[in-house]
C-alpha cells in the first residue's frame, strides 16, 4: 500500500521490480505452491484435483474472512482471543432466530422467505455490538485486548451454549444454507461472467492507477511490466473460475433439481458447481478491507495507530474511538463467518469455531502481520488462511495422524514468523 | 529586527497550571507570544517547558488557566482544537508513524481525499513533493516508509508537516537536536523567513546559543514555576544561566 511499501522506481531495473509485485506476497504464493504440490505428488494427483481445491476453498472461507478483520485488529497492537466464541454466539443467534424465536414471537413459519435474511441480521448486529463493546473495554477503560478477549473467549462460548441449551441447532434454512458452499454456488456461465467482469475492473484499476499517477508526474511502471501483471491476474482470475467449474454436480443431485423443476435431466448432461457464494462473499469483503485499509481514512489511521500511537493522538486522531471501530468490524466479520460456517454444516453445533482464534490469528500472522503493529495486508491474511487450510486437508489426504497434523501446524506457524524476522531485518524493514 | 508588541499578542497563555499526581508540572504560569516573534522557553529536563507548551498544542488539558488567541478567549482540549487556531507543533519526538511514508505523515489527520471520499495519494504526494523542493530539496525517498530516512530527513518532513498548513502559531520543541551543522542552520534559516511572515514562534531549547540567536525573548521555567521573561538583546548568556540554574531574575533587563 502506498503508505508502506513501494519499490523506488529508477528507470533501470530487474523483471520482478519493473512489476512491483511485493517480494513478501512472492515468497507466500511460492510456498503455497510447494504446499500444494508436495501434497500432490504424495497423494498421487488427488490433492490438485477440481474437487479438492473446490472444497479447501469453501473450507478456508470462515477463517479467511475472520483473518482480515484480525489483520487491523493486530496491526493497531491489539489481539482478539475471543474470535472463535463470538462465532459461535453469533452462529447461535442466527440459528435460534430462525428455528425458534422469529416462528415463535413473529409468527413467522419456518420456511418463510424473511427467516434468513431477519436471522442474518439479527448475528450482524450481535457481532458488531459485543465487538463494539470490546472494543470500548480495550479503548475506552484501557484493559489490555489480551485480557478482554481472553475473557471474552469463555464468556461468548458460554453464552452459545447457554442460548442453546448445549444443542444442535437445526435443519437451517435452504437459504441461509446456500452461503455455506456446496449448497449455494453460481452455475458455470454466470462464474464465467463474473470472472470476466473482474477481470475487466483489474485491467480498468491497473490503467486508472497508472493514469493517475502520470497525471501528477510521478514515474510509472514500463508498459510491459504493466501487461504482464494484467495477464497474470487475468490467468489467476480465470484460472480459478475454470478449475471451480469443472467439479461438477454429481449426477444423481442434478437429476433431482430437473425433478424439482418438473424436468427430466437429458441423458448425459453435466454441470459444474461453479463459484459459491460463501467465496463470492469472501471476495466481497477482501476487496472491500482492501479498500478500506489502503483507501480510506479509516485504514490510514488504523496503519498510523498501529505505526506511532502517540503520533497518531498527536494527529488529532482519536484513537480511542478507533478501536471501538476496529473491534466492531471485527465482531461483523465474526458473525459473517459464523454465517458461513454453521450454513457449510447445515446446522448450529455447540463446539463451531473451537480454536478458530488461533487459525485466525495464525492466518493474519503467516499472511505478514506484524505482531509489533503497524504492518499488514488482507490479501496476505486470505492467502495464510488459505496455507493453513492447504496444510491441515494435504495431511489429512496423506493420512497423517490427527496429532501429528496440530503438530506440524504449530510449527510452521513459529517457522513462519521466523522467516518473517529474518526477512525483516535483511530487508531493514521494522 | 524589532518586534511590535503594542496591539493584540497572538497567543496569551495566562496563569496555567497543571499537576500530576500531585506534582505542579506548570504552576501559575504567564506567557504571551506576538506575530513575528520567537519567544524561546529555557529550562533544566523537567522543568515544565514541554508540559507547558503541550497544553497549547491540545496534547493535555490545563487545571487552570486562560488562553487567548488574538485577544479571544481559546478553548483547546485536543490536538484537533489547536490545529483548528492554526497551531502547529513539531514536538521533540517528531511524532512521525515510522511505517508511513512522507506524504502519508505529513497529512496525517488531514487527508486530502477524492470525490468518491478515498484518500487521495497521489495528490498528497505531489503536494509533499512541492513542501519538500522548498524545505529539503534533495529529499527523493517520497515511497519509503519514514524509517528508512535519516535524521535529518525525518525532521525535515516534521517540519514540513508544520509549516505546509499556513501555521499562525508554530511550537518547535528542540527542532534541532537531532540535526547536523548544515541542517540547524537551514532550521534558523526558516525560521527567519517564517518570522517575516509574521508567524509566532515559541522555541524549546536546551541550547542558549540557539535562543540567544534565533529568539527576541526567551521566558525561563524552574520548577514548573516561570523565572521571568527577557528580551534576549538585552540581557548575556550569563544572566540567563543565572536564570536556569538558579532561578535569579537579572531584575534591571526584565522586559515586558
Amino acid at each position: 500500500m502506498a503508505g508502506r511499501t513501494g519499490a523506488a522506481a529508477a528507470p533501470k531495473q530487474g523483471f520482478l521490480k519493473s512489476l512491483e509485485i511485493d517480494t513478501r506476497l512472492l515468497g507466500m504464493i511460492g510456498a503455497f505452491i510447494a504446499v500444494c504440490l508436495v501434497f500432490n505428488l504424495m497423494t498421487d494427483g488427488r490433492f490438485l484435483t477440481a474437487r479438492n481445491i473446490f472444497n479447501l476453498t469453501i473450507q478456508t472461507v470462515s477463517v479467511a474472512i475472520m483473518a482480515t478483520g484480525m489483520v487491523f485488529v493486530i496491526v493497531t497492537r491489539h489481539i482478539d482471543l475471543s474470535v472463535g466464541s463470538l462465532l459461535a454466539t453469533c452462529s447461535a443467534v442466527m440459528a435460534m432466530m430462525q428455528t425458534r424465536w422469529l416462528p415463535d414471537m413473529l409468527g413467522l413459519e419456518i420456511g418463510h422467505p424473511l427467516l434468513p435474511w431477519l436471522s442474518i441480521l439479527a448475528g450482524i448486529i450481535t457481532g458488531g455490538v459485543i465487538g463494539a463493546f470490546n472494543g470500548w473495554l480495550v479503548g475506552y477503560l484501557t484493559i489490555p485486548a489480551f485480557i478482554v478477549t481472553l475473557g471474552g473467549l469463555l464468556v461468548w462460548r458460554n453464552v452459545a451454549w447457554y442460548m442453546t441449551s448445549g444443542q444442535t441447532i437445526g435443519p437451517l434454512d435452504p437459504t441461509y444454507v446456500a452461503f455455506g458452499g456446496i449448497n449455494g454456488t453460481l452455475g458455470p456461465s454466470l462464474s464465467w461472467i463474473l470472472g470476466l467482469a473482474a477481470t475487466a475492473a483489474a485491467v480498468f484499476a491497473l490503467i486508472s492507477a497508472r493514469r493517475a499517477k502520470a497525471g501528477h508526474g510521478q514515474p510509472v511502471k514500463p508498459l510491459w511490466a504493466e501487461a504482464v501483471l494484467a495477464g497474470l491476474i487475468a490467468a489467476a482470475i480465470l484460472g480459478f473460475v475454470a478449475v471451480l467449474n469443472a467439479y461438477d454436480i454429481p449426477s444423481a443431485r442434478l437429476a433431482r433439481i430437473f425433478e424439482a423443476r418438473g424436468e427430466t435431466m437429458p441423458e448425459g448432461y453435466a454441470e459444474g458447481y461453479g463459484i459459491p457464494y460463501s467465496v463470492l462473499l469472501l471476495i466481497v469483503i477482501a476487496i472491500v478491507m482492501t479498500v478500506v485499509a489502503q483507501r480510506t481514512r479509516l485504514g490510514r489511521y488504523i496503519f498510523a495507530t498501529g505505526g506511532n500511537p502517540d503520533a497518531a493522538e498527536l494527529s488529532g486522531i482519536n484513537t480511542r474511538l478507533l478501536t471501538v471501530k476496529i473491534f466492531a468490524i471485527m465482531g461483523v466479520l465474526c458473525a459473517l463467518a459464523g454465517m458461513v460456517a454453521s450454513a457449510r454444516l447445515a446446522n448450529h453445533s455447540n463446539d463451531i469455531g473451537t480454536l478458530d482464534e488461533l487459525r485466525v490469528i495464525a492466518a493474519a500472522v503467516i499472511g505478514g502481520t506484524a505482531l509489533s503493529g503497524g504492518i499488514g495486508t488482507i490479501y496476505g491474511a486470505i492467502l495464510g488462511a488459505l496455507i493453513m487450510q492447504s496444510l491441515q486437508s494435504g495431511m489429512a489426504m496423506v493420512g497423517v495422524d490427527a496429532p501429528f497434523q496440530n503438530i506440524v501446524v504449530g510449527g510452521v506457524l513459529v517457522l513462519a514468523v521466523l522467516i518473517d524476522i529474518l526477512y525483516r531485518k535483511r530487508t531493514g524493514a521494522r | 529586527m524589532s518586534i511590535d508588541r503594542t496591539g493584540t499578542p497572538l497567543v496569551e497563555m495566562d496563569d496555567m497550571c497543571i499537576a500530576f499526581g500531585g506534582v505542579h508540572a506548570v504552576d501559575h504560569v504567564s506567557v504571551n507570544l506576538w506575530p513575528g516573534e520567537v519567544v524561546g522557553l529555557l529550562g533544566h529536563n523537567g522543568a515544565g517547558k514541554s508540559t507547558l507548551i503541550k497544553i497549547l498544542s491540545g496534547a493535555y488539558r490545563a487545571d487552570s488557566g486562560t488562553i487567548r488567541i488574538n485577544g479571544e478567549e481559546a478553548h483547546i482540549h485536543n490536538p484537533r482544537d489547536a490545529r483548528r487556531y492554526n497551531i502547529e507543533t513539531i514536538y521533540q519526538t517528531l511524532a512521525l508513524a515510522d511505517n508511513l511514508n512522507a506524504s502519508a505523515n505529513l497529512f496525517l489527520g488531514r487527508e486530502l481525499v477524492t470525490a468518491t471520499g478515498l484518500v487521495d495519494d497521489a495528490r498528497m504526494e505531489a503536494e509533499t513533493a512541492k513542501i519538500m523542493a522548498r524545505l529539503n530539496p534533495n529529499f527523493r525517498k517520497f515511497r519509503d516508509p519514514v524509517s528508512a530516512l535519516s535524521g535529518g530527513q525525518r525532521q525535515s518532513v516534521a517540519i514540513a508537516r508544520a509549516v505546509y498548513f499556513n501555521a499562525r502559531i508554530l511550537i518547535m520543541d528542540e527542532p534541532t537536536a537531532a540535526l547536523g551543522p548544515h541542517e540547524t542552520q537551514m532550521v534558523s534559516e526558516l525560521i527567519e523567513e517564517l518570522k517575516r511572515q509574521g508567524i509566532g514562534i515559541f522555541l524549546i531549547s536546551h541550547d542558549i546559543h540557539d535562543v540567544m540567536k534565533l529568539c527576541d525573548r526567551a521566558s525561563v521555567m524552574k520548577n514548573g514555576q516561570l523565572v521571568g521573561t527577557v528580551d534576549v538583546a538585552k540581557v548575556t548568556d550569563d544572566d540567563l544561566l543565572g536564570m536556569i540554574i538558579l532561578g535569579k531574575h537579572p531584575g534591571e533587563h526584565a522586559a515586558a
